[in-house]
């Protein structure tokens, strides 16, 4: 049997995981050699290290199917992957101020991490239900151990454990959708499955394999029907966790995604539209009303992201090029809002450790007016507020839907998003307008620079990186076609 | 009846027994190595199926080190294993349900193999009868599917660095040895050498 990798030119598609791999092994034994009261030095060098395989991907970009047939790079998995890279490396460098409370001040929480991003990135690359099951379950197992790493907190335990398990019934769900596929087309690569729809037609069985599929799929994203583990795992785990996990693994699942629908069965597109249509609008929905009764900040972001999953899934549902490029826009604008989000709530921290309620925020405005006018204006992007950058990003979805006509999608989904101003604002309202019950302790420099960089970004998008980033996510979406 | 049919049949129906003595049977150790013998008829049918190499891999792994493992877990928890047991009737019905539901799409399958048997043979690699399935196994696990190979790899690391880092405590009260002192030390700093004289003692 041969191989097509025959020299180290020939692999020149996958170079940003070769660097990541090889690094996460480096890491290890570094991380084993110098001294434990160092990890922030491994920190920045997982940093550096994910920061490398972003610059080898853009410097060196080379499309191709590898490893016969498992492996392909494109421009739309170069633009997931420089996402994940991002989200990665910014949740890195969130957990480091106050690593020591957070429970994350173990180097191998950084080392899980950048193996939990070579995961994604083999997701995101998957050619075949064999690579992408290997990429899914990279990815979640080493979520399930950091959701968990703060080993001496009953909540960070529960709630690895509920992911554990939530996660592993998912993984079946999965693994048997892919079982029917293989049965009925008797292929594992993605394009020859498509070969094989588009010869033999649809039938019950793949119909079947594609919904478990998908199912599977829609877990890792965490929409609804498959969203229950979100708010109780963004609400146990440490907060610079929480927001590994709302950042990179949902680009990764929605590239997933897209891919699957895009590619695979693009010949029985009329099949999953009505499911992704269906797990679009209930995420939406169910999100707008389940947030409204949140006490607790985080199962806030919890809703809010799953809702957020439920408007890209619209770009989506309308099965278009211009749906997809919609989707890229959105989860980078969305990736956007979450970094500055989260270094939002890692900064405000009380005399009574970190903000936990939306009632904590109360007098937020009068102690540290320059974070609470940052969140302000994260809350007004989140609810889709022009000039800023969550309108465009809400309005490149709601465009592809209403050209592929489907009205109907995009009227529930805008009547979503104004039921969402209203939590949103809810956290707006108590910043501003109550009273102050706790001192608020100073920001540590890593997060106003990350929070400065997001807001910066959200106000100007229209004039400084708008058009670039919809050229990209032009030429990423292209490739799918 | 020839005898392969035989054994197939005599396989296939004490492995579905054991299983479901697995899950029945009250005491967790009998459980287990109902387990085993789930394990081990597994093995016969591979070999059946002209597979050496994975019924023996079966046998090594999982009889070897996994049930073992499990064995030992089973005795050393103190895990009241009847009271988790105890709502099963309870969710039984719903667990047929599925069963069910599971059995139809799986002979859905089947049907549709049975009725276009070209769509199973197809596909995958074409089987080399010259060679035995150890060999042809190596000639493709670093070749083909290198890849996966090494992705399974790294899933492995994941999962021993978790398992690790989430049950390794540095307590300080642990007293700890340090083999740089130990290797270190000379007869001369801990060792005095006394000459003792017969019945003065010291």
């Amino acid at each position: 049997m041969n191989s097509d990798v025959t020299d180290f030119a020939s692999v020149a598609p996958a170079y940003p995981e070769l660097v990541i791999a090889v690094g996460a092994l480096v890491l290890v034994i570094l991380g084993v050699i110098i001294n434990k009261e160092r990890s922030a030095l491994i920190s920045w060098l997982a940093v550096l290290l994910i920061a490398a395989a972003g610059v080898v991907a853009l410097a060196m970009p080379a499309d191709g199917v590898l490893f016969n047939g498992v492996f392909i790079a494109d421009a739309f998995a170069r633009y997931m992957k420089l996402l994940v890279l991002g989200g990665a490396a910014l949740a890195l460098i969130l957990a480091m101020p106050n690593s020591v409370e957070n429970g994350v001040h173990k180097f191998e929480y950084s080392i899980l991490a950048v193996l939990a991003t070579l995961g994604m990135m083999i997701m995101v690359s998957a050619n075949d239900l064999m690579s992408l099951y290997i990429g899914l379950e990279l990815q979640s197992l080493a979520a399930y151990v950091i959701a968990a790493i703060k080993t001496d907190d009953k909540r960070a335990s529960e709630a690895g454990l509920k992911y554990f398990v939530l996660g592993a019934l998912s993984s079946g769900m999965l693994l048997y959708g892919a079982s029917l596929i293989y049965g009925f087309t008797g292929h594992t690569n993605l394009q020859e499955i498509v070969a094989a729809i588009a010869m033999e037609g649809r039938s019950v069985g793949l119909i079947f394999g594609m919904v478990f599929l998908l199912a599977g799929v829609a877990f890792k994203m965490s929409a609804v029907p498959f969203h229950m583990w979100t708010p109780d795992v963004y609400e146990g785990a440490p907060t610079p966790v929480t927001a590994f996990f709302a950042m990179a693994p949902k680009v990764a699942a929605m590239a997933l995604m897209v891919r699957l629908v895009m590619d695979t069965f693009q010949p029985i597109s009329s099949d999953w539209q009505q499911v992704v249509i269906f797990i679009s609008i209930a995420s939406m929905v169910l999100a707008a009303f389940a947030a409204i009764g949140q006490r607790s900040i985080k199962r806030l972001i919890a809703y809010s992201s799953i809702g957020h999953v439920g408007f890209a899934l619209v770009g989506l549902s309308s099965g278009t090029q211009v749906g997809v490029e919609g989707v890229a826009i959105y989860m980078a604008i969305y990736l956007t809002m979450t970094v500055g989000l989260f270094a939002c709530v890692l900064s405000l921290r009380t005399e009574n450790g970190y903000v936990e309620n939306i009632e904590d925020l109360a007098g937020a405005a009068q102690a540290r007016p320059f974070v609470a006018a940052i969140m302000a204006i994260l809350m007004f992007s989140l609810i889709g507020m022009p000039p800023l950058a969550g309108f465009f990003a809400k309005w490149h979805v709601f465009l592809a839907a209403i050209e592929a006509n489907l009205y109907v999608l995009s009227v529930i989904g805008v009547l979503a998003s104004a039921v969402s101003a209203y939590y949103y604002l809810r956290v707006v309202k108590t910043m501003y307008f109550d009273e102050p019950k706790a001192t608020f302790a100073a920001v540590p420099n890593e997060l106003t620079i990350l929070l400065a960089i997001s807001a910066f970004l959200i106000v100007t998008y229209y004039f400084s990186v708008g058009n670039a980033l919809t050229n990209w996510a032009h030429i990423a979406a292209g490739s799918l076609f | 009846m020839t005898l392969p049919l035989f054994f197939f049949y005599l396989f296939a129906t004490v492995a579905i027994v054991s299983a479901f003595m697995v899950i029945s049977s009250r005491n967790p150790v009998h459980a287990v190595l109902f387990l085993i013998l789930t394990f081990v008829n597994g093995a016969g049918l591979f070999m059946l199926a002209g597979a050496e190499f994975l019924a023996l891999l079966l046998i090594v792994v999982y009889v070897g080190a996994v049930a073992v493992l499990f064995l030992f877990v089973v005795m050393m928890l103190d895990v009241d294993f009847a009271s988790l047991k105890s709502g099963m009737l309870q969710y039984a019905p719903v667990g047929i349900l599925v069963g069910i539901v599971l059995l139809l799409e799986l002979l859905l399958v089947a049907g549709s193999v049975f009725i276009a048997p070209e769509a199973a043979s197809g596909s995958g690699l074409p089987i080399d009868t010259t060679m035995d399935n150890t060999r042809q196994l190596g000639l493709v696990l670093y070749t083909r599917y290198v890849f996966l190979f090494q992705g399974a790899g790294a899933v492995l690391l994941v999962a021993m660095i978790g398992a690790i880092v989430l049950t390794l405590r540095h307590r300080s009260t642990a007293k700890r040895q340090n083999p740089v002192d130990q290797v270190a030390r000379r007869a001369e700093e801990t060792l005095k050498v006394v000459k003792v004289k017969s019945g003065q003692g010291l």
